[in-house]
């Protein structure tokens, strides 16, 4: 079943095409990888898919609960509460909130936490947080970072970083979670581990995963198809066999000639 | 849950007993009527300075406007305590003062927080210009020459209760999930956006919490002082709360609550230096503010879950 509709989406800077009539689309509970060389308009796409930048041209649909769903125009709040998280190439995390604090404001829009009890303290309140810090400690577990709660997020290492922004991600109950560029950065050992965590996540909830990648063995190794950006277009779409062996992603990865 | 309970039992604690050990100097001698002035006007501080640091520090945005708030509140206890002049009087003027105050900046609050850092400066500076002048030319608030014979209703038991009423809000608000959504603002918005939380709803409600709050500072005032005149609510009232704020520490409620103590003390000791006293005092804050940028207490908050865990911690030591 489709889940994400993308349909000829176009994004101007300026005389800058960053994204050029993209057509895609993203089915229920799939994997998917975005590939494409530096400045291709990977970052770009992900913005537009999640509200952050108003697409120029272009529509952007997803099935949900309640039917088919328009998304551009979409504040980016009201997007992820449709079911899209996402991460940031460049760490956007709550830097100097504790790591429990960033996974719980991913959970405010479906934290039913009221005005009046928490500010009078009533026995409610400290239940629901009781239960959402369960949550939270239990998200943080399958990313073995269960002994880091109340270390501030700008004291991670790198890698722990990245990984809690994915567990903000998660914490906001996606349909779909798009990741970009989550290994950057990464050791082969640590790429491998979240190699594991990606898929394992995929499979435990039930998600629809996009993902940008420039380490191609973390790519080949997980994604079931893979789309392939350069210049703002798509030039390519298929399994990763598929993909090694396509001419014109070859050709851009390779340079011009051959 | 159990745990819960006592902490909120101990801060209960912390208050009742900081209102006997005050009354109790008042009676041997220790505070006389000169340091009890102090104490008040520096409980109206903390509250006025709490709110702004719950607009500047949590929720990161830099308002320059608090004086306008505080002088609704003001005004609208002056006005009703003028006609009711009972302590129900009082209750009755801070609560409207507060919720006019809040209606207003939650009208000004939509437009102006989308604007960023400079440019909300100046709206904010500009709404507390445009209530002020609404003041100064309306009737019923006397026009430039004010409002005088205020009943004396702010006394100081009442002060104190207040200072607990509006700390206790704003940092179980903070405390919560509403105040960690207002925080998540101030670090990443593009973040908190993309997280689905809705910033502009967020940073509103700081605002009007910040607001309302800045209104009850206002009705102590004119409760106390008992008059009040618009020129008591210019830019440079915005700016004695926001020094506050900024020695505390920005973000740090207990640096609020020092910052509020410190100032009004050295105010007091200054009181002796005639025409010199501005200077100290404004040389005072130059040189805290070379040697401490961050503020007083940066962002460190007194907290008694902490003091608990160290306290066990040592003891499980010593146990060993
Ligand atoms: N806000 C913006 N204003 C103007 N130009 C932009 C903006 N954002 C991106 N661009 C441009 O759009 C192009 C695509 O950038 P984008 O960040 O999407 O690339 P990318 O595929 O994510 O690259 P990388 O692999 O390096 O992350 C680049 O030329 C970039 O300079
Ligand atoms: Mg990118």
């Amino acid at each position: 079943m489709t889940l994400l509709d993308i349909k000829e989406l176009t994004k101007n800077f300026g005389g800058l095409t960053a994204v050029s009539d993209v057509t895609m689309h993203l089915n229920d509970n799939e994997l998917v990888a975005l590939i494409g060389p530096n400045g291709a308009g990977k970052t770009t796409l992900f913005n537009l898919l999640t509200g952050v930048i108003v697409p120029s041209e272009g529509t952007i649909s997803m099935q949900t609960d309640n039917g088919l769903q328009v998304l551009n125009k979409m504040k980016p709040y009201k997007v992820a509460q449709t079911g899209l998280a996402r991460t940031f190439q460049n760490i956007r995390l709550f830097k100097d909130l504790s790591v429990l604090d960033n996974v719980l404001i991913a959970m405010t829009a479906n934290n039913k936490e009221g005005f009046f009890e928490s500010i009078f303290r009533l026995p409610s309140f400290y239940h629901k947080e009781a239960a959402l810090r369960k949550e939270a400690v239990d998200l943080l577990k399958i990313f073995d970072m269960q002994d880091q709660v109340d270390n501030l997020a700008k004291n991670l290492p790198y890698g722990a970083q990245r990984r809690l922004e994915i567990v903000r991600a998660l914490a906001t109950k996606p349909r779909i979670l798009f990741l970009d560029e989550p290994a950057a950065g990464m050791n082969p050992e640590e790429t491998a581990d979240l190699t594991r965590l990606i898929r394992q996540i995929q499979k435990e909830f039930r998600i629809t995963v996009l993902l940008i990648e420039h380490d191609m063995s973390l790519v080949m190794n997980l994604a079931q198809r893979i789309y392939v950006l350069e210049y703002g277009q798509l030039i390519a779409e298929g399994t990763p066999a598929e993909i090694q062996k396509d001419e014109k992603v070859i050709k851009a990865y390779l340079g011009g000639e051959s | 849950m159990k745990k819960n309970l006592k902490y909120n039992l101990t801060w209960l604690a912390i208050m009742v007993v900081g209102y006997v050990v005050i009354n109790l100097l008042e009676f041997v001698g220790v505070i006389d009527q000169f340091g009890e002035n102090t104490m008040v006007l520096i409980g109206i501080n903390i509250i006025l300075a709490t709110g702004l640091n719950l607009i500047i520090g949590f929720s990161g945005q830099f308002s320059l406007g608090h004086a306008g708030f505080m002088a609704i509140g003001a005004y609208v206890c002056a006005l009703i305590t003028s006609s009711i002049s009972t302590p129900m009087g009082m209750a009755i003027g801070m609560i409207a003062g507060a919720a006019v105050s809040a209606l207003v900046a939650l009208i000004v609050g939509i437009p102006t927080l989308r604007l960023d850092g400079d440019y909300l400066a100046i709206a904010t500076m500009g709404v507390a210009e445009i209530i002020r002048i609404i003041l100064n030319n309306l009737k019923i608030t006397n026009g430039p020459a004010g409002l005088y014979n205020i009943p004396l209703l702010a006394t100081w038991p009442v002060v104190y209760l207040m200072v607990c009423v509006t700390t206790l809000i704003i940092v179980n608000f903070i405390h919560s999930r509403d105040g960690r959504a207002v925080m998540s603002v101030r670090e990443n918005e593009i973040a908190s956006e993309s997280m689905g939380v809705n910033t502009t709803k967020w940073k509103v409600l700081a605002f009007v919490i910040g607001a309302a709050t800045a209104a009850i500072g206002g009705a102590l005032h004119a409760n106390y002082i008992q008059t009040i005149a618009p020129t008591d609510f210019g830019i440079m009232e915005s700016i004695n709360i926001l020094i506050i704020v900024v020695l505390g520490g920005i973000g740090s409620i207990t640096g609020t609550f020092v910052a509020a103590a410190v100032l009004g003390l050295l105010d007091m000791i200054l009181q002796n230096f005639g025409t010199l006293r501005m200077v100290l005092y404004s040389l005072a804050l130059i040189l805290l503010m070379v040697f401490k940028p961050s503020g007083l207490l940066g962002t460190w908050e007194f907290s008694v879950r902490n003091l608990f865990n160290r306290f066990t911690k040592s003891k499980q030591k010593g146990d060993a």
